[in-house]
């Protein structure tokens, strides 16, 4: 029998007759093609390129050229554009349902942004191109650099981490230069909340920190008292989201900086929740030293399935001189690049922290999103999100329970699996039966420190009709686990491309590539 | 507000349904001293023509590399990319679609990366591949941290022909780890000298080919010494198209292979977003970095696809995690596996020896002009050329004249006594008439 990661069976016995007088014999279901591997498709001498003959390769080469097959089959165009068409029918997306993935912010996407990102002059230069043929992209830059400055309270911003998390690490390590160049390099913890991002920790023990977490309170913030025992002179920095991985805002950030500050360490604020209060609260006046900004959460640009993002860090006086190269300055002659920490300019920047400039691609998409919402329209998607949101609790707070019930949440509504208790239902149960009424299961057992959390973030994006779909869905299938109907979640989903997976056994035996089974015309390796 | 749903009459709703009298009521937990009464200094929201003409103006203050002849490279390189791609990344499905952690209901990114994981590991010749990493550069820094955990060691050697920009992301992670690294001077041809920093603490061994000049180098033997001493040999490449013609990393004793995958499916977008591959032997799977995507079945049997090994990433492990990565480069990686899957073996071959061939014409080009000298004695698709004077004035010039000449090396290392090396690549989209174009504006500005 199969089991999922919380040692259940992924399919009750019961449900191996529901579907059978229905099973279509080719594997293919309607508008759903069962589609095989390239690898399965036998276009092992076939291309979808027509490239002109090319001469043989010179013979400086000799000795150094490729001669084994390489394992790579190829597709024509139209087996091409089916092969990706079928699959892409397989995934869920934002633009077919609401997608409530807590903390992951999944709004709409502009297409006027894909539109932007395409310009040649945007998406067809070199990183390495003189400056003097990139002004307008270095402007753009400077512009998008402006207003995260502006939107934060804050007077730098280093725009080239790739991603969140790729922040943190740019922010910890401004901290540590800042920290070793006055002479208090032997501060080696980091302080995090238990509720923090799993890259909170991760980062910080990435760059070589110790991590001691902080306790919190029984609503859902930061335990003041815990983290001033903490506090001292070995600690380095403060990891702390805000709005909180619960949805909650740190009603006591100011003491939290001040307390920070007092024992000489720096605030680093994880901002993966700046979309809830853009426009509304800058960071700045907060005491932030450091906070991320994940560009492909607040600023819309697509999540991708799984990236690109983007991760520029906002940064206080103390720490900007710190700032990871590439720095934009601007004199006489138009935008330059300082690309060498050391050089003239950039005299005490810690490193860079990729090759080039960071991802351009993402920053002409958050801009233009910027543009097209300005100051007013900015302010206005965080108020919808913590609208939406506190909407979302307050028509199911009757049949879920609330984890924090008492007072407003921000822009994502956190639930706990007490209201299960006795059903037999697990928050696994319901998330796989949320797939079943066409939704995207919400973020699940996160925050750790909320049992059978279940993390609900609708964004603004959303109408009061798709809202109010999606919480007569859940409201129905609270009263059907309720009701006993446990055969409804167990087996879930019944209607999903898939049923229930087995990561047991993906994870016991790795298959991570396609191998040609005995017979076939080409060793993989 | 044309990407807010919401009317007036859904709010004032809402909030009598909440049972608040106004937005701030939902806004009390922020502390008094930062609430603020007057918007932002910045401009109220506009229409799409009005953003269309702002990001129009700044577009055409740039000169991008169709316009005209273009030779650039050093780590990043113009390809041509079929319409089929960008067509099939923009399907909603893939394009706004999150990391596939319901994989029931994200069999189609799922498959795609099994896809991508086989073809990075066939093109690396190494045993597997993971989901793709940021980019080639912070992929590189990611194997030296692997091979510090592998090897518990906590020193890496790093060639003179590692693309200045991936020495400096290394350096900034492992010198944060604690890692010592040693870089080999600047060469052109001398990937072998890190044999004689090898000792026995040495964790990794990193080296490039082609390197940044360009030069493809055999690195058998470097691994052979590498594995003598016990440390890791990671093989760098930031052309992956190069992997069409060359003996793959994983045939020349590579332990960990990281290459820029930008040239295939992605273009320049000025350094970013690009995609990292990453591959290893088997036995280091369990201490690789990033997302890996396995095969298992679902409660009927049939065949699926899951995020696998997970106790590996931060989300489970948090401060145990082999790394921090999160969200990576899913929508690039899928754009590299559907180019690669159009191209096949035979068209990537086939691409891989007309980006060659366009090189040589270029090398043949370049070395008729008196004063120009060809450094890189055996290439793929782009090579070091010693200049009269200081190439970053020489690309300068040339930019106005509507030539972009390539990328000094003074730009990626200023330090490295190389102000007259210039590095020139050529692909299939060079055409004849950009290297004569070259060569006439070369010959007549050496001759002034």
């Amino acid at each position: 029998m199969s089991m999922n990661n919380v040692g259940r069976p992924t399919r009750p016995e019961a449900a191996n007759d529901a579907p059978a007088g229905h099973e279509t014999l080719t594997g293919g279901r309607g508008l759903l093609q069962d589609e095989a591997l390239i690898f399965e498709l036998d276009g092992w001498n076939k291309t979808g390129v027509d490239l002109p003959d090319a001469a043989a390769p010179s013979s400086d080469l000799a000795g150094l050229l490729r001669s084994e097959p390489i394992g790579l089959p190829g597709l024509s165009e139209p087996e091409a554009v089916r092969h990706y068409v079928r699959l892409s029918q397989k995934n869920h997306a934002i633009d077919l349902a609401l997608y409530p993935l807590g903390s992951c912010t999944m709004k709409h996407n502009p297409r006027l942004n894909e539109k932007m990102a395409r310009l040649p002059g945007f998406s067809d230069i070199h990183p390495l191109q003189p400056t003097s043929t990139v002004q307008g992209a270095l402007q753009l830059m400077d512009r998008l650099a402006h207003w995260l400055k502006t939107l934060t309270g804050m007077p730098a911003v280093a725009l080239s981490p790739k991603a969140g998390a790729h922040g943190e690490l740019c922010g910890l390590l401004a901290i540590r230069a800042a920290h070793e160049a006055k002479g208090q390099g032997h501060r080696k913890t980091v302080l995090a909340p238990t509720s923090a991002h799993g890259t909170n920790p991760a980062t910080a023990a990435f760059v070589g920190y110790t991590v001691v977490e902080i306790a919190q309170t029984e609503d859902g913030r930061v335990d003041l008292a815990d983290l001033e025992s903490k506090l001292g002179d070995h600690v380095a920095a403060i990891m702390v989201t805000n709005p909180n991985t619960c949805g909650l805002f740190e009603r006591d950030v100011v003491e939290i900086a001040r307390l920070t500050h007092a024992a000489g360490a720096y605030f680093y604020c994880d901002g993966a929740n700046f979309n809830a209060i853009v426009g509304r609260v800058r960071p700045g006046d907060l005491g932030v030293d450091a906070m991320h900004i994940n560009l492909h959460k607040t600023f819309s640009t697509p999540h991708g399935g799984g990236g690109p993002g983007a991760g520029p860090v906002v940064l206080s006086e103390a720490l900007a001189p710190f700032a990871p190269t590439p720095w934009l300055t601007h004199g006489e002659d138009g935008f330059d690049l300082v690309e060498h920490a050391g050089e003239e300019g950039a005299k005490t920047a810690f490193g860079r922290m990729s090759a080039f400039h960071g991802q351009m691609g993402m920053y002409v998409r958050a801009y233009a999103y910027m543009l097209s919402h300005g100051a007013d329209g900015l302010k206005q998607a965080a108020e919808d999100a913590v609208l939406n949101a506190n909407y979302i609790k307050a028509r199911l707070k009757d049949v879920m329970s609330p984890a924090f019930p008492e007072g407003p949440c921000m822009h994502e509504a956190l639930f706990d699996d007490a209201w299960l208790e006795g059903t037999g239902v697990t928050t696994l149960d319901f998330a796989k039966a949320m797939i079943d009424e066409g939704f995207h299961p919400m973020t699940m057992y996160f925050p750790l420190v909320v049992h059978g959390a279940m993390l609900i973030e609708p964004t603004e994006t959303e109408s009061r009709q798709e809202l109010d779909r999606f919480i007569a869905a859940l409201r129905a299938l609270a009263g059907a686990a309720k009701a006993g109907d446990t055969e409804r979640f167990k087996g879930a989903p019944f209607h999903a491309p898939l049923r229930r997976l087995d990561e047991t056994q993906a994870a016991r035996k790795p298959r991570l590539k396609w191998k040609p089974v005995a017979a076939a015309p080409l060793a993989a390796e | 507000m044309r990407y807010l749903p919401l009317t007036p009459e859904d709010r004032a709703e809402m909030l009598g349904v909440i049972g608040v009298k106004s937005i701030d009521d939902l806004f009390v937990d922020v502390p008094a001293s930062a609430r603020r009464d007057a918007p932002v200094d910045l401009p109220h929201h506009v229409g799409e023509l009005e953003v269309e003409r702002e990001m129009a103006a700044l577009a055409k203050r740039n000169r991008a590399a169709g316009e005209g002849p273009f030779f650039c490279g050093a780590g990043a390189y113009r390809h041509h990319v079929p319409a089929t791609v960008d067509h099939i990344i923009q399907r909603s499905e893939f394009l706004t679609s999150y990391t596939p952690y319901q994989p029931e209901i994200a069999q189609g990114t799922l498959q795609v990366l099994f896809e991508f994981q086989t073809q990075v590991a066939a093109l690396t010749g190494m045993e597997v591949a993971n989901a793709s990493l940021y980019d080639g550069s912070t992929g590189a820094a990611e194997a030296v941290m692997m091979a510090q955990r592998v090897t518990r060691r906590n020193k890496a050697v790093m060639s003179g022909g590692v693309h200045p920009h991936y020495v400096g992301a290394i350096e900034t992670l492992a010198h944060a780890a604690g890692v010592q690294t040693t870089r080999m001077p600047a060469a052109i041809d001398a990937e072998d000298a890190v044999i004689a920093a090898i000792d026995a603490d040495t964790a990794c061994v990193v080296v490039q080919t082609p390197n940044v000049f360009g030069t493809v180098t055999d690195v058998s033997k470097i691994a052979e010494a590498a594995h003598a001493a016990g440390a890791l040999l990671i093989v760098v490449t930031t052309e992956a198209v190069s992997y069409g013609l060359l003996k793959p990393p994983g045939e020349m004793g590579a332990d960990i292979a990281v290459a820029e995958g930008q040239s295939i499916g992605n273009g320049l977008n000025f350094g970013g977003p690009y995609v990292g591959l990453f591959a290893c032997k088997e036995k280091f799977v369990r201490q690789m970095p990033g997302r890996l995507c396995g095969e298992t079945v679902d409660a009927d049997g049939k065949r699926g696809f899951v995020l696998t090994l997970s106790t590996r990433e931060q989300h489970i492990r948090r401060d145990k995690a082999t790394s921090n990565i999160c969200t990576n480069s899913g929508l690039c990686a899928l754009a590299f596996s559907i180019h690669m899957s159009l191209l096949g073996e035979t068209g990537l071959r086939k691409l891989a020896a007309l980006n060659h061939q366009k090189a040589v014409a270029l090398r043949d080009a370049l070395a008729a002009i008196p004063g120009y000298e060809i450094l890189t004695p055996r290439f793929f698709n782009e090579f070091a050329v010693r200049v009269p004077g200081k190439a970053a004035e020489l690309v300068e010039t040339l930019a106005n004249h509507g030539v972009l000449a390539g990328v000094p090396f003074s730009r990626l290392d200023a330090g490295a006594g190389m102000d007259d090396v210039l590095l020139v690549a050529a692909t299939e989209t060079t055409l004849d008439v950009d290297i004569t174009f070259l060569t006439k504006l070369l010959t007549k500005v050496v001759g002034q």
